[in-house]
């Protein structure tokens, strides 16, 4: 992260000096990084002010869902791209992890098998399939949580972008995508463990993934992930490509005339959204400790977009606002009235489009300025 | 807010599909709805006329009085006979060509013929807990109910079953019913010997119906193949190139095989050659019906997609409006038949015909009221659209499942729908997949004219080409958006009782087709009524074809990957829009 932050500091600096929202954010985030492990291993567990495991690990997974919304905000809010399919990038990165917490299991699964899953034991598989070799490795995996989804945005997007195919249509194919290969995955043939997925994880680079001190680990990566993942983006945006990136969203036809190759813009936002995504996956499945098919359906990845309108697109921190509302009031529903949870839900997809344009960020904004306007 | 006739809007205005004519005919159209109402009408009888037609009526034998005669003292006989005289017997029985005496040689069969300790009268009866419910079958009245204990068990050996099933079968050889002529012929064939090469024959020559024509034929033929004559086995041979029966198939094949011992299961060159011929002859067929079979299949579940796809086509191919909660207004649909089901419980066969009516208004009703209280505030934005549609498919499925429960719910199928079309031996359609595919397109027409030929469709077109033009006319823009949404909508709502016979009726009904539905529209072209009605059923087909090889869930990949192609190298589908409608 130093690296990127030293060349162009000034700039970033003068982003974020201008970034209000974004400055609590980062103040938030620095504060929840330094307060949730002092409050949960510090303090005894009679204390009243003591965080559960269990909160730890609710926490992790909202943020990881914030570096997706992010990441979804940043095509969508900046460049126009409005991608249903950004949960086949996040439960794809959450299948490369999620291979390689499998292989860590061992000899530990329910049929001892050293090399194989117990899933293929299950279905009789005699050997490793060949895209299993690697994932013994962490490097590997971490290779493959970039990758896999890097590439396949950058093939889609190239396909995509190069044919113009732009607007609704691009929502609908990046939805088939999804769709297509939540089908592919629910299939046992194809080597992922079918419609249940992975599960049972042991640990992770030696760690057991159940003690206190790994899911403190993993969730202090996750928030310097957040963070990071924000500040690059803020700079992205903030930077000259960035402008181009909203000539676009603006009028891609105007801004191609001038001149700029809309379609790399485009593809290079594409891809690096897609990556962001995967990581959000990867750190997202060893603390929630299950991946499956369910997180490829279209209906979750319309969702993501759910949490960006209502954090209010095109502002970033707007996006984790939402992630983390959205997601807050998901636990909340589903276990106090968990039929009501789908009514509710429903109702703000239908009432924030129609009633906050800006989502909640915007409408805070616009109290602001009305207050402020009132005073002078 | 941009008008409505903004960017995205005028980009999925009318395309070729619905041809633009000069001059409307205003009074025509309730001259054409009715035409389309006729047909749809023919369409719902058909089935009706099909039953009536495959039932030719046969003349039925009838009981000479002096065979009559003998039957009671035939029936007399048979408690005391020996199996040997058991066997002369059901063949006087059967001589005597007396319509009575099917009932009890197949009680016979049954083990359900007794006979009376105490006079020797035989009786058929069934078990009733100790007693025996008695039916005389003289008179073919019941003839009450008695202690098991007074009765004997008229025995059967496994020789008598196969003479029964013989005797059975000559029986039915005369029946009125051409089915149970056929099967009968059937049974016969199973054991053929001299005797039932006769009655075959002299069925042959007194048969009507052409089906049960071919299968005396076949029968014969294959009859023949035992024969000691080279000629008539060649005849045979020939006789079966055009029969697609499995056993001829096998049949003839084990003729043309060479036993390891250098040896042919039939002696003579000429007529291995010749059936050899008759197998080429027979395979040739068989891909030939396979290969409609395949198109039948491909047909019924492109329909499938088309009838998911083609409210979506006026919604959002002539309107431009995102509605995620399309696959929920079908759901409507098929819970409105359930529905009706309840109402009329003794009427199933015409709750179909009720729900249909009552679906379009159901859906079309809610679809006017989301144009009203949501999707009007976001002309222009499509994006927010889609959120606040999908935001009201999950609402529509959680009220469903409050409603209804998150169970599916039994809706029944008419008997009318159930039951399939025998075509021959290698090819038969189940009647569902018929009407789906012949539901699908009178649909489609219906909907071509509505949106060709009434007011409402000209204005329809009217605004979707250019709105502020349409509003400066005299059209009130307003509402030829909530009725075009609501039409689109019912449509929706028709396709869910289609659909309400074909998948389980439960709350994720709608979402299964939202995807699919969305690429089929995508793939013919938007604003293109016949693309979608072409791109659904091309879908439907390559999908069939291609599930022999690959499985049912991959080939669905590959079409869906195939359409994801299909869209870069041509982004406004099979029949893109042209001219000035196409510019946005």
């Amino acid at each position: 992260m130093d690296a990127i932050v030293i060349g162009p500091r000034n700039r970033l600096i003068a982003a974020l000096r201008a970034d209000r929202g974004g400055k609590v954010f980062l103040a938030v985030l620095a504060v929840t990084g330094v307060l949730v492990p002092l409050l949960n291993l510090a303090l005894p567990e009679s204390s009243s002010l003591h965080l559960s495991s269990y909160t730890v690990t609710l926490l992790g997974k909202y943020m990881t869902y914030a570096m997706l919304a992010i990441a979804v905000d940043l095509i969508w809010g900046y460049c126009g791209i409005l991608s249903l399919g950004h949960g086949a990038f996040f439960a794809l990165g959450g299948y490369a992890m999620g291979m390689y917490l499998m292989r860590q299991i061992g000899t530990r699964g329910v049929y001892g098998d050293p090399v194989l899953p117990d899933f293929m034991v299950f279905l009789n598989w005699k050997e490793l399939p060949w895209f299993w070799h690697g994932f013994n490795h962490f490097a590997f995996a971490a290779l493959m949580i970039v990758l896999v989804p890097g590439l396949l945005a950058l093939v889609f997007g190239f396909l995509a972008f190069r044919s113009r195919v732009s607007g609704v249509y691009l929502s609908i194919i990046t939805q088939a995508l999804t769709y297509a290969l939540m089908l592919a995955f629910f299939r046992n043939d194809m080597g992922f463990g079918g419609n249940n997925g992975f599960t049972d994880f042991k640990d992770i680079l030696g760690f057991g993934l159940q003690a206190p001190g790994t899911r403190m680990a993993l969730f202090l990566v996750t928030v310097l992930a957040l963070g990071g993942s924000y500040l690059l983006c803020r700079y992205i945006v903030a930077s000259r490509a960035g402008r181009v990136i909203a000539a676009v969203r603006d009028a891609e036809s105007r801004a191609r005339f001038i001149g700029y190759k809309v379609e790399s813009y485009k593809l290079w936002v594409f891809v690096f959204s897609a990556v962001l995504a995967g990581i959000a996956g990867a750190l997202y499945v060893p603390q929630v400790g299950i991946i499956n098919p369910g997180e490829f359906s279209p209906a979750n990845s319309i969702e993501i977009v759910i949490w960006v309108a209502i954090g209010g697109r095109g502002t970033l921190y707007g996006a984790v606002v939402g992630a983390v509302l959205v997601n807050y009031a998901k636990t909340y529903f589903t276990a106090a009235l968990p039929s009501m949870w789908l009514y509710a839900l429903g109702a703000l997809f239908v009432l924030v489009p129609l009633f906050l344009p800006q989502g909640v960020v915007g409408a805070v904004t616009q109290l602001r300025a009305r207050m402020i306007g009132a005073t002078t | 807010m941009t008008p409505v006739g903004a960017a995205f809007f005028s980009g999925s205005a009318f395309g070729t599909g619905i041809a633009y004519s000069d001059h409307m005919p205003m009074r025509l159209p309730t001259l054409h709805l009715i035409a389309a109402a006729v047909v749809w009408l023919l369409a719902c009888l058909a089935p009706a006329a099909m039953a009536a037609s495959t039932a030719q009526v046969a003349t039925p034998a009838a009981a000479t009085p002096q065979a009559a005669s003998q039957l009671p003292q035939l029936l007399q006989q048979l408690p005391e006979a020996s199996y040997a005289d058991k066997q002369a017997l059901i063949k006087q029985l059967t001589d005597t060509h007396d319509p009575r005496v099917r009932a009890v040689l197949n009680a016979l069969l049954e083990g359900n013929l007794y006979a009376r300790s105490s006079d020797s009268q035989v009786f058929i009866a069934q078990a009733d807990g100790d007693n025996l419910a008695l039916t005389d079958p003289l008179t073919g009245a019941a003839a009450g109910s008695a202690s098991a204990d007074g009765f004997a068990k008229i025995g059967v050996n496994n020789q008598l079953r196969k003479a029964l099933h013989v005797a059975l079968a000559q029986f039915d050889l005369s029946s009125p019913e051409a089915g149970a002529r056929r099967e009968a012929v059937r049974e016969m064939l199973r054991a053929v010997d001299a005797q039932t090469v006769l009655a075959l024959r002299a069925r042959l020559a007194e048969e009507h119906d052409k089906g049960v024509r071919a299968e005396i034929r076949d029968g014969l033929a294959l009859a023949d193949l035992d024969s000691g004559d080279a000629d008539t086995r060649l005849a045979a041979v020939k006789t079966l190139a055009g029969s697609l029966n499995l056993d001829v198939y096998t049949r003839l094949t084990s003729m043309v095989e060479q036993a390891s011992d250098g040896s042919y299961g039939e002696s003579d060159a000429r007529v291995r050659a010749a059936a050899a011929a008759s197998i080429r002859a027979i395979n040739r067929w068989r891909i030939f019906y396979a290969g409609i079979q395949t198109l039948m299949f491909g047909l019924s579940q492109g329909s499938v997609l088309v009838l998911a796809a083609i409210g979506l086509a006026i919604t959002f191919g002539v309107m431009g409006v995102i509605n995620m909660a399309h696959g929920e207004l079908m759901m409507l649909g098929a819970y409105t038949t359930y529905v009706v089901q309840l109402l009329m419980p003794q009427h199933i066969g015409a709750s179909i015909v009720v729900a249909l009516p009552a679906a379009f208004l159901v859906s079309g009703l809610a679809g006017i009221a989301i144009e009203r209280t949501i999707v009007r505030h976001l002309y222009g934005r499509p994006l927010e659209t889609l959120l606040a549609t999908f935001g009201l498919s999950l609402v529509l499925q959680q009220a469903v499942r409050d409603i209804f429960s998150a169970n599916n719910r039994p809706v029944q199928s008419p008997e009318w729908i159930s039951g399939e079309l025998q075509i021959n031996e290698a090819l038969s359609i189940t009647y569902n997949r018929l009407y789906i595919i012949v539901f699908t397109f009178v649909l489609f027409l219906v909907l071509l004219q509505v949106l060709k030929r009434t007011r409402l469709g000209l204005e329809v077109r009217a605004v979707s080409q250019n709105r502020a033009m349409a509003k400066a006319m005299g059209i009130r823009t307003e509402w030829v958006d909530a009725l075009t949404f609501g039409l689109g909508s019912g449509i929706a709502g028709v396709a869910g009782v289609a659909l309400s016979q074909l998948t389980n009726v439960g709350p994720n009904l709608g979402q299964s087709y939202i995807v699919d539905s969305f690429m089929v529209v995508v793939f013919g072209g938007v604003g293109n009524l016949w693309g979608t009605e072409l791109g659904g059923n091309a879908l439907g087909i390559v999908n069939k074809l291609l599930e022999p090889y690959s499985g049912a869930v991959l080939a669905k990949i590959f079409v869906l990957v195939f359409l994801i192609l299909f869209i870069q190298r041509r982004p406004r589908g099979l029949f893109p829009q042209k001219g000035r409608a196409a510019e946005g």
